[in-house]
Formats: C-alpha cells, sequence, structure tokens
C-alpha cells in the first residue's frame, strides 16, 4: 500500500509540471486570440510548436545543440577543475583567503560578459573565448562553496583522522572532501548555472556557434516562432543538464 | 624513570605520586596545561599524575568543565603542547601513538559511509585487502552487537548505534591503549549500562588496557578497576580509589551494596568538586554581567 503510495507521488509531480506547462501555453494562446497580449511581441504557443519542425530541418538545430553542449560541457568541466583546488588552497592558507576572499566575492557580481572584446583580442572569435569567459564567470560560486564546506567539517572527524595517524593527502581524500561534498555540490550548481547562460549569452553576444546565435539569427530575421522555439531547446538541454548533474551527485554520495 | 622525567619537567622535584610499577603502560607523570596567557588564562589540568596498568580498565572522573577532554587530548597526542610527561612503554607522547585508540565524546562516525565502511576505515588505510577486512569488521560489529547493520548508514541508526560504531572503528586497528572521552554521554541510562555491560565484555575479551573519561558514578564504578577523582578548575588528582568488586562483573552489580558504598564515597568526594563548579560558574556569569552593565 505504502508502495503504491509512493508509485502515486512518483508520477504526479511531473506530471503536474508538465500539466502546468499546458495550461500555460493553452491561457497564452487565449490571451493572445482575444488580443489581450499583443501577438506582435509574443507569438501563438501553437505556432512555436509547429516551428520547431523547420527549424531542425532548416537551421540545423541539433548541430547546434551538439556545438553549445560541447562548450558547456568543457566549461562544466574546467570550472570544478578550477574551482575545487583555488577552493582549497583558500581553505588551506588563511592568509590567502583573507587576502581575496572579498575578491571572488566580487567575481561573482561582476558582469563579466562587459569584458567580451577584450576576450576576443585575447581569444579569437571561437568557442575558446566563449568556454573562458563562461569559466571564470562560473568560477565564484564553487570557489566559495568549496572553501566553505571545507571549513565545515567537523573538527572532531578530523580528530579521528589524526588519532589514525592519516597523512595530509589521505586526510583530504578520505575525511575533508567526503564531508564537505554536500555544500561543494550546491556550489557546482550554482557554477553549471551561471555557465549555462554565460554560454548561451555570450554565443549571442557575439553572435558565434551554437543556440546563442541562432536565437540572435532567428531574431534579427524577426522570426519570433522560430527565436522561441530555439529558445525551447536551450531550456532542453538545461534540463538535461540537470539530470546529468542529480546523476553524478547519486553516484558520488552512496544512498542512505 | 618517574623522578628523572619529573626532573625534566622542571619546577618541583617530589613527585605526588609514589614511583609507578615498572610495569605501567601508561603513565601520566605531572601533566599540566594552560590555554591562554595573562590574567584570563585558564588552567584546564594541573599537575596530574597517575598511571594504567597494563590490561587495567581506569576511570577519571570529575564535574563539568574540570578539564577531562583536555587529558584526553593529550595523552592522545591532539594536544602536543602540555607541561609534564606521558609516556607510553617508556616513550614521551608528542603525537598521535599507534598503540592508541580514541573514542570521543562527540558524535564521530563518517556520515557518507554505511556501518560496514565505518569499522573497516582504519584497515582501509593501512591497505588490508578486501576480503580480510570485511572479515575483520565483521567480527568487531557483532561484538557490539550490531549485526544485520552492516549495510545501514549512521543516519538511520540511533544515538547508541552510532556510538558502538564508532567504538567498534577504534577496537578494529587493535589499540593496546583504548582512549574513551564520555563515550555514553548522550545516551540513557539503561542504554548506558547495557553499553557498559558491551565494553566490559570487550574488555574480557581483547585484555585492551583502557583509561574511560566520564562525568558519570555509576558507569565509573560499574566498569573500573580504579577510579581517579578529579577536582575541578584546576583539574588535579583528588583521589584514587581502588574498586574491588568481583569480575566478571555485568550490570547487575549497580544493586549490590558494596557498590552503593563506593558510589557514595566518591559522590563525596566530587560533591565538593562539582559544587565549587557550579559556584564558580555562577559568579563568573555575575561578574560578566557586571561588566557588561558597568
Ligand atoms: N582550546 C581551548 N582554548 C581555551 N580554553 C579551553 C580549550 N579547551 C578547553 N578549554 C577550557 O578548559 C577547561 C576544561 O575543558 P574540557 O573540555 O577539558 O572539560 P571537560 O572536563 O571535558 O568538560 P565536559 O565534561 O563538559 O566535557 C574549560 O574551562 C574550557 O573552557
Ligand atoms: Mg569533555
Amino acid at each position: 500500500m505504502a508502495d503504491a503510495g509512493a508509485g502515486r507521488s512518483r508520477w504526479a509531480a511531473p506530471a503536474l509540471g508538465a500539466g502546468s506547462v499546458i495550461a500555460i501555453f493553452a491561457a497564452l494562446e487565449i490571451l493572445l486570440k482575444t488580443g489581450i497580449v499583443n501577438r506582435f511581441i509574443v507569438p501563438y504557443p501553437s505556432a512555436v510548436l509547429l516551428s520547431l519542425e523547420r527549424i531542425i530541418v532548416e537551421e540545423n538545430v541539433l548541430g547546434r545543440v551538439g556545438e553549445t553542449a560541447f562548450e558547456m560541457f568543457f566549461s562544466c568541466i574546467a570550472v570544478i577543475l578550477i574551482g575545487v583546488p583555488i577552493g582549497t588552497a583558500l581553505y588551506r592558507y588563511r592568509a590567502l583567503r583573507r587576502a581575496v576572499e572579498d575578491w571572488v566575492a566580487a567575481l561573482a557580481a561582476a558582469p563579466l560578459v562587459l569584458a567580451f572584446p577584450l576576450f576576443l583580442v585575447l581569444f579569437g572569435r571561437s568557442s575558446l573565448t566563449i568556454i573562458v569567459m563562461s569559466v571564470i564567470t562560473g568560477l565564484a560560486p564553487i570557489i566559495i562553496k568549496t572553501t566553505e564546506g571545507l571549513a565545515g567539517v567537523r573538527p572532531v572527524l578530523i580528530n579521528v583522522g589524526k588519532s589514525l595517524k592519516m597523512g595530509d593527502s589521505q586526510m583530504f581524500w578520505k575525511i575533508l572532501i567526503p564531508a564537505a561534498l554536500p555544500v561543494i555540490f550546491s556550489g557546482i550548481r550554482l557554477s553549471w548555472t551561471f555557465v549555462l547562460i554565460s554560454v548561451v549569452g555570450i554565443e549571442f553576444l557575439i553572435n558565434l556557434g551554437g543556440l546563442g546565435q541562432l536565437i540572435n539569427d532567428l531574431a534579427e530575421r524577426y522570426d519570433l516562432p522560430g527565436t522561441y522555439a530555439a529558445i525551447l531547446f536551450v531550456v532542453g538541454v538545461s534540463v538535461c543538464f540537470f539530470m546529468i548533474l542529480e546523476r553524478v551527485e547519486t553516484w558520488l554520495r552512496p544512498n542512505p | 624513570m618517574n623522578n628523572a622525567a619529573a626532573n625534566a619537567a622542571g619546577d618541583k622535584a617530589v613527585p605526588v605520586m609514589p614511583a609507578p610499577a615498572a610495569e605501567a603502560q601508561l603513565v601520566i607523570d605531572r601533566v599540566s596545561k594552560r590555554f591562554g596567557e595573562g590574567p584570563g588564562a585558564v588552567v584546564a589540568v594541573d599537575d596530574m599524575s597517575f598511571d594504567v596498568m597494563p590490561g587495567e580498565f581506569v576511570a577519571c572522573i570529575g564535574p563539568s568543565g574540570c578539564g577531562k577532554s583536555t587529558l584526553f587530548n593529550i595523552i592522545g597526542g591532539l594536544q602536543e603542547e602540555y607541561v609534564g610527561n606521558v609516556m607510553i612503554d617508556k616513550s614521551r607522547i608528542a603525537g598521535p601513538h599507534a598503540a592508541v585508540g580514541m573514542v570521543f565524546q562527540e558524535e564521530s562516525t563518517f556520515p557518507w559511509r554505511n556501518v560496514l565502511d565505518n569499522v573497516a576505515f582504519p584497515l582501509e588505510l593501512q591497505n588490508v585487502g578486501q576480503s580480510e577486512r570485511r572479515d575483520r569488521a565483521q567480527k568487531f560489529i557483532s561484538l557490539v552487537g550490531l549485526q544485520g547493520f552492516e549495510k545501514r548508514m549512521p543516519s538511520e541508526l540511533s544515538g547508541g548505534m552510532r556510538q558502538r560504531v564508532s567504538i567498534a572503528r577504534t577496537l578494529v586497528s587493535g589499540p593496546r591503549i583504548l582512549l574513551m572521552d564520555e563515550p555514553f554521554a548522550a545516551l540513557d541510562e539503561q542504554t548506558r549500562l547495557l553499553l557498559g555491560d558491551k565494553i566490559t565484555q570487550i574488555q574480557q575479551e581483547l585484555h585492551q588496557t583502557t583509561l574511560l573519561i566520564t562525568h558519570n558514578l555509576t558507569e565509573a564504578v560499574q566498569l573500573s578497576d580504579r577510579i581517579v577523582v578529579m577536582t575541578y578548575r584546576p583539574g588535579r588528582v583528588k583521589r584514587i580509589v581502588n574498586i574491588d568488586l568481583p569480575r566478571p562483573r555485568t550490570s547487575d552489580v549497580v544493586s549490590s551494596p558494596a557498590f552503593g558504598k563506593y558510589v557514595a564515597e566518591i559522590w563525596g568526594d566530587l560533591r565538593e568538586e562539582a559544587t565549587r563548579g557550579m559556584e564558580e560558574a555562577e559568579a563568573g556569569a555575575a561578574a560578566r554581567g557586571k561588566t557588561a552593565r558597568g
């Protein structure tokens, strides 16, 4: 009986989610039909759905999804490979932490996109520019959360390690990192969100590469249904990314 | 040896305790520890001396805040700066010692590992092969009475069960000296008595030298061969009481008249200290209140 309940609630949530999306689309359709919302600004949801086929066939949207996903994949990996060690260094060296903590926090708030001409000069109009800028954009949360997570490890766990005569690297990999992992993951989540926004945003801005550029193109052609259809693909990509993150998280953390 | 060590430690040369018999495994020799400098300094442990024989079970009892955990950390090698000597097998402790296993006052299981992997952790560090690791961990899981819970995560266990996981994890690497800092402090009296039986039983089996730090009278008398009664601030040795209750003991011993006599006797000592502790804490709070207002 409890199983049936659990089964029902497992499907209830996604069903409610999908239901609300359909309901909003339907409501929007009606608002547009009745002229309450201006249809020169917002396209009909039905037209957006119909244009999906067109942008898949004519605009090679799947290839562009691949391109965006490629840039995101590298940015997301790089953000972890760079952010976690920096966060660890800030945890290890108090002085360093005091010196740069505020700068890292400032980095999180800085509108880095505005510096895109500089990066264009440095890295050319290429995927590399997009990846580098996105990595820098996504770095702050993961650095901050890594430091916070490591500093928050309960001292008694560290004492257990010391009493077992664990070396520094054993202590790091077998106690500090696993104990801090939940907090580090919340940092990864935030960082990846920043990266995602940045990749598509910069593609749009410098008119290069994947979905961002496509959206730029379509918008310039006043192809509103196409633009929104492409945006749907961006949403799709981000949903996939966060599903992957969730998988990685449960895989790294043994199930209770 | 004791005299030489005392001389090396400086100040007064007369040892407080008679020189310990040659075979003592753990010697606490005029150990002091002060936190801070100047008027705000706290002397947590002051000139404590006692020794523990191989296979002996000694309890160290004192009111809250008297310096028990400080002493525990010094003996365990986690507090490397202290005055005096803690000697294990004739060498001075300055850092964690391989022969010493520690069970901490706070909850210390690894929440990301299941019971089996928690207990096997020290073996993993020693690169013991997986199947041997499992067998040895399993043995200690059974010893603390947790068979059937190997795959559970700590979050699924009660506080008492988690503390037993910590004890098994400490025992698995076969320490010759077991240090426990109020391992049952967070537990109710019944669980505490039953876990006490487990500890007695384990010690009967493994014969490890044990120093139990506690503020619980019943627990101390139930388990120990000797009890070191501590004073409150600074933490000193007030008295050492031999407990001549027959072994093997079970928790039933608590209802015997002899047990009651020991408890009453030690409580007599302890009450003074605990009262003083409370009065000082209250006076301190009042003084702080006054300065805050003034
Ligand atoms: N790291 C430290 N810095 C400064 N003072 C400390 C430190 N550790 C302990 N103290 C002080 O030393 C005294 C003894 O502390 P300790 O933790 O050893 O007491 P305890 O007997 O274990 O108490 P409890 O029974 O409550 O665990 C206390 O007054 C405490 O404030
Ligand atoms: Mg304590």
